[in-house]
């Protein structure tokens, strides 16, 4: 467990290889069918799956190691918005100072109000995060305006000073790593196929990556070790002498600093940062995907953070004339029944779905979607191996990692 | 350096056809998709496809559905379907039922979730994954103005749906960004004239203003003009956005030696302090030896039905109302023509948001039409300083220094003895134009710059 | 003196809300163990109950009135309801003016099965589970049972007047002294807490006074040994959720008039519940409703002008403020026992 072992090394390994193909992946329909509504390898969304990937990491670096649930997580991602977008405004369309500042941003942010939300634990931890994350919202939107511009957002304008840029002229200048455009896309047309390379998209993806790495180190460090035994008796922990606080500060700060890096990449990727991005709505998304893909796990919170995004931005896009068109070739009394019995989960029912999806995993799935996949290895294993190989038995009782 | 495009679908059968031949991918860099075709998005096959972005969950849901269907009707008219609605109407005579330039008009839609976020994402899906060429819709400020920002920079048009802060063509305008809704100021000109003959000139207000931009912006606007009529502001109130119950911010109004209270909420806010301010007994008070009166500046007649009886009597403003051209006669043409297709379709009459939406989208049709180009440059070339009639509002301008459109306002009342829920206002006069109209450079929208349309290439 | 008289009178009104939601709250918790999200949902749809009743009271025969036309030129639709048909004008009207007192009959039995419903269905698979799935078990069925009233009813806030008799207000402030016009004080709101009260004094006086009750507190405390002594634990704390949805639902039947009710009315107060039960102590029933009465009143002084003038924006965040205060001051909140919750 101590040192960062071989399955560690195939997990990045895999988990790069599907970063650099997701724009294939993503992408199985040809363009013109009418499955191509489920698509979603365009560069939006795949930004939003690494970005809020970053996100649930570093919540899963606070909550599953330390068992500290925070319900205000979205305040240090808002947070780190605004101090990007501010970047942008008052320096330059370069994403590093911007990422930079909101990394630091979300991790000062965090530590402040860590600090004074971790002389408590259990629920009251949790509703101290959150009274602190609904008061940054709550003042964000209204008295905070000159800093956020209130409940239209922060954009930015012509006007803004960026002192190390060319001074913009008629059109709003963007983002961009030393020149490369954040929103380049390179287009592919194979036969019927069609796949977007973005190169913001790449950018996040890579950064992703390194977090990812980093957050297997600190799994698999003595820091990590110490965090989980916090979780596991705190109480334990301080008879031996020890003070759990640094630690634990230490996991909420570093989850801050998570959580500002993707508000940061947010706006590196779209430059506009709004209030509800703080809404303990947000920071409950957060807490959702953690706990639907597998708190704890390594590879859990990203595959949650996916799940959500998907439904959010792939279901609500399907409305009835799209229902139509797939069942069109039916007669049209089974196509009428199968469309109204459709439609109340998709489009502006994607909420049901999503709602109904949460409860059917976490009832037959108690570990998350890793679980799943870690029954479907096991089924496999079992058909390929038999029972008895001693390597899959040692795999199927290791923890979800 | 690549350029920036948000680059789809035009290409698609072109590319298909080549990736085919020659059993390779074929490849499109940014750059040279940019340069073959000049602007986003440019639709090459036989359809074009709009972007129809509206609240489908959260508490404007129900005023996005209404959009929505207006999009539909408008789609359907403009694919030459139906009765033609508008078209019949519209002093413009260049869109034939044939879709626009000959294309089919296609749609796709998506849910803004009222959240600035989720609305440039989801703008960003339809442009980036569906090829639009357009986007419209919307039912808040906040949004419209996020995803008239995203626009600009893609290098599509936004033709906004319900948005009435003074900032969307004030200081937050953009190029490629139009609307035709009208905003909070032109509510409180319409408004001066009708307070004052309603309420006289010796009146005290007292303002409870919903604490973000288009509150502000309306409280703003209604304080200049009652202060212009001799009116005396008593007081200012901010209320939290997540208010529920206003009693609280309702109960000291009475004492407070005003005798005319201004809601300047929308939406549920509207509704739950309208609500409030009833039980308070307000409406039946009696201060300064005169009787106490509410004022609701924008009026929704959605919203206005989660009101019910609390709004009777109560005086507000609207873009337009489905009874125009049967009250106030044949300067409101078109405004039957699209209650009587949107009635027969659906079974009720439209709201403002729906009739803003779908006259929306003809504008932008017919732009396309007369530009002879879906170039969002040519188009927003056609639509500035363009005048029009025939869309229910009477003769309409579309302003090309900020991109506003401006018509008659209507100030509206809610009826004391309503027959059904879609009849719940009586209105009181149309504002004439000249009215409502401002300087561009009015202080209430300075700071912004519209820029340069950008096509995206 | 008359402005603070004034603000004490519209926080009891609104403590009233959070008191109830926070009661139910705290009693699933309290006995159950269980963290519940939708608990709002419940509330919620309460409200929905006399919406309900509402539409059925309204429930209407449709005649085609030939000499007038709608607004599309056929000819008008016009509907009586039923009740109106049987009972006479002036009955039927009554019965309909009455709906919403009349929902609170309705809604105790719908409520009721809804809790059983779901504590047999669902919650009693989560007991051993981490507080982590039930939250995200009970925020997916909070956003269920919202879409599914969605649904039906749509977005838009449905308004549910209160009976005639007990609509406007009365001047509070004669009465006791003060000017006419400085304490008005609506007769509905009146009524809302004076129910509250009555529920909040059921509530206690059937914890305290029957076996049942007494049951019920010592599983709170002490769950294993109760089960040891052969006591059916398990059906008690069934009863006891039905009738947390129960007092959940009444305060949303009786909101219904003061707020329009619409689909996710339960998510705005579900953090607000929780706040007011952590602040008055988890696990403890008067702690609940204590601070829920608190709440209400400081929300209450925070929206006064002269406050406002002070302290830009304190309106917008005082609740959670004293959340804060009150938690890093007296970690168990008001009167929570030592240790609940605290792992």
């Amino acid at each position: 467990m101590q040192s960062f072992g071989r399955k560690d090394t195939i997990l990045l390994i895999v988990v790069a290889l599907l970063v650099l193909l997701a724009p294939v992946i993503l992408n199985p329909f040809p363009q013109a069918s009418s499955l191509a509504q489920f698509n979603a390898g365009y560069p939006d969304l795949m930004q939003r799956f690494v970005i809020f990937g970053i996100f649930a990491i570093g919540f899963n670096i606070l909550f599953g190691l330390t068992g500290y649930l925070s319900f205000g997580h979205a305040a240090f991602l808002g947070a780190g918005s605004y101090a990007a977008v501010w970047m942008f405004k008052l320096l330059s369309m370069n994403v590093i100072p911007a990422i930079v500042l909101a990394v630091v941003v979300g991790g000062l942010f965090a530590a402040l109000i860590g600090y004074v939300s971790l002389r408590r634990s259990g629920i009251y931890f949790s509703i101290l995060t959150l009274a602190f994350a609904q008061m940054s919202f709550a003042l964000a939107y209204s008295v905070l305006t000159p800093l956020t511009n209130g409940e239209t957002g922060l954009q930015l304008s012509l006007s803004d000073p960026r002192i190390f840029d060319p001074a913009a002229t008629g059109s709003l200048p963007t983002t961009n790593l030393f020149g490369i455009d954040m929103r380049a896309t390179t287009t592919i047309f194979a036969g019927p196929w069609e796949f977007q390379l973005n190169a913001g998209y790449y950018m996040s993806g890579l950064i992703m990556l390194v977090a990812f790495w980093l957050s297997i180190r600190i799994f698999r460090s003595p820091f990590g070790m110490m965090l989980r035994a916090v979780k596991s008796n705190q109480q334990r922990m301080s008879y031996t002498g020890l003070s759990t606080r640094p630690y634990t500060l230490a996991a909420f700060v570093i989850s801050g600093m998570y959580a500002g890096l993707a508000g940061g990449l947010l706006a590196a990727m779209d430059p506009l940062a709004g209030a509800e991005r703080m809404q303990w709505t947000a920071s409950g998304e957060v807490v959702l995907m953690t706990i639907l893909g597998g708190a704890g796990s390594l590879i859990g919170p990203v595959l949650g953070a996916g799940f959500i995004k998907y439904f959010e931005n792939i279901f609500s896009k399907i409305n009835d004339s799209v229902l139509h068109t797939w069942f069109g070739a039916l007669p049209d009394g089974l196509e009428t029944a199968l469309v109204t019995l459709v439609h109340p989960f998709v489009g502006k029912g994607w909420h049901l779905t999503l709602g109904l999806l949460f409860m059917l995993v976490v009832i037959f799935l108690p570990g998350g979607l890793v679980e799943g996949g870690r029954r479907i290895r096991g089924v496999v294993g079992r058909r390929n191996r038999k029972a008895g190989d001693p390597e899959a038995r040692a795999a199927s009782k290791q923890p979800a990692e | 350096m690549t350029k920036a495009t948000f680059t789809r679908r035009g290409l698609l059968r072109t590319g298909a056809a080549t990736g085919a031949g020659l059993a390779m991918p074929t490849i499109f860099t940014g750059a040279s998709w940019a340069q073959g075709q000049g602007f986003t998005n440019a639709p090459t096959g036989d359809t074009v496809t709009l972007g129809f972005n509206v609240p489908q969950t959260g508490p404007y849901a129900d005023e996005g559905a209404d959009e929505l269907r207006a999009f539909e009707l408008a789609v359907e008219h403009l694919n030459g379907e139906g009765d033609g609605g508008m078209l019949q109407t519209f002093s413009e005579k260049n869109l034939d039922g044939t879709g626009i330039m000959g294309k089919r008009v296609a749609f796709v839609t998506g849910d803004t979730q009222t959240k600035s976020d989720a609305a440039r994402a989801s703008a960003r899906s339809m442009i980036e994954k569906d090829g639009a060429i357009m986007i419209s819709g919307g039912s808040s400020s906040g949004v419209a103005v996020a995803v008239q920002g995203l626009c600009q920079e893609a290098g599509v048009i936004f033709m906004s749906g319900l948005t009435h802060s003074n900032d969307t063509t004030g200081k937050d305008k953009k190029a490629n960004g139009f609307r035709h809704f009208f905003n909070a100021y032109q509510s409180g000109a319409a408004m001066g004239p009708v307070l004052e003959s309603l309420y006289g000139t010796d009146r005290r207000a007292y303002h409870l203003t919903a604490d973000y931009t288009w509150g502000w912006t309306t409280q703003e606007s209604m304080q200049a003009v009652t202060e212009d009529l001799g009116w005396e502001t008593v007081n200012n109130v901010l209320t939290p956005l997540a208010a529920t119950d206003f009693s609280s911010y309702i109960a000291p109004v009475l004492n407070s030696g005003a005798d005319v209270l201004f809601l300047n909420h929308y939406g549920g806010n509207m509704v739950n302090s309208l609500t409030n301010a009833v039980q308070f007994g307000l409406k039946e008070a009696q201060a300064n030896g005169k009787q106490f009166e509410i004022v609701v500046p924008l009026y929704s007649e959605l919203m206005a039905r989660g009101a019910g009886r609390n709004i009777a009597g109560i005086p507000g403003s609207q873009n337009w109302d489905w009874k125009l051209e049967n009250e106030l006669g044949s300067r409101y043409v078109g405004t039957n023509a699209f209650t009587q297709s949107f009635g027969t379709k659906y079974g009720f009459p439209p709201s403002q948001a729906a009739h803003t939406c779908y006259v929306q989208t003809l504008l932008y049709a017919d732009a396309v039409q007369r530009a002879g180009s879906f170039n969002p440059c040519a188009v927003a070339e056609a639509l500035e300083d363009f005048e029009f009639d025939g869309m229910g509002n009477g003769p309409t301008l579309y302003r090309g220094a900020d991109h506003q459109c401006f018509k008659d306002v209507v100030v509206t009342r809610g009826k004391e003895n309503p027959e059904n829920e879609f009849d719940l206002v009586e209105i009181i006069e149309a504002t004439p134009t000249e009215q409502v109209t401002y300087e561009p450079d009015h202080p209430m929208f300075a700071g912004g710059a519209l820029g340069e349309c950008n096509p995206g290439a | 003196m008359d402005a603070i008289l004034l603000q004490i009178l519209n926080g009891l009104d609104k403590g009233s809300a959070y008191a109830l939601i926070a009661l139910g709250l705290t009693l699933i918790f309290g006995t159950l163990g269980v963290v519940n999200f939708a608990h709002g949902a419940l509330f919620m749809i309460g409200a929905f109950c006399a919406v309900t009743l509402q539409r059925i009271l309204t429930l209407s025969q449709t005649t085609i009135d030939e000499t007038r036309t709608d607004f599309l030129g056929n000819p008008m639709q016009v509907d009586t309801p039923y009740v109106v048909l049987w009972f006479g004008e002036s009955t039927g009207a009554a019965i309909v003016d009455w709906a919403v007192p009349l929902a609170i009959l309705f809604a105790i039995p719908v409520m009721l099965i809804v809790g059983v419903v779901m504590e047999r269905g669902l919650i009693q698979h989560f007991y051993k589970r981490p507080h982590a799935d039930q939250i995200l078990v009970t925020f997916g069925l909070a956003i269920v049972l919202q879409e599914i009233i969605k649904a039906f009813y749509g977005a838009n806030p449905i308004p549910t007047p209160a009976p005639q008799a007990f609509r406007g207000s009365f001047d509070f402030g004669v009465l006791v002294g003060f000017d006419p016009n400085t304490i008005i004080y609506p007769y509905w709101r009146l009524v809302y807490f004076a129910f509250a009260a009555i529920i909040i004094a059921a509530v206690f006086a059937f914890l305290r006074y029957t076996t049942f009750g007494m049951v019920v507190r010592a599983g709170m405390a002490d769950r294993e040994t109760v089960g040891l002594l052969g006591i059916n634990i398990d059906r008690r704390f069934t009863a006891m959720f039905g009738i947390a949805a129960a007092v959940a639902g009444l305060a949303g039947v009786m909101y219904a008039p003061i707020n329009a009710p619409n689909y996710h009315m339960g998510m705005d107060f579900l953090v607000l519940s929780f706040v007011v039960v952590v602040v008055g102590g988890m696990g403890s029933l008067a702690g609940a409703v204590l601070a829920g009465f608190l709440l209400g009143i400081l929300e209450s002084f925070a929206s006064m002008t002269a406050v406002i003038d002070l302290i830009p924006g304190i309106n917008q965040i005082i609740i959670y403020l004293v959340a804060i205060i009150v938690l890093l001051a007296r970690p168990r909140g008001l009167m929570g026992r030592r240790g609940v919750m605290e792992e």
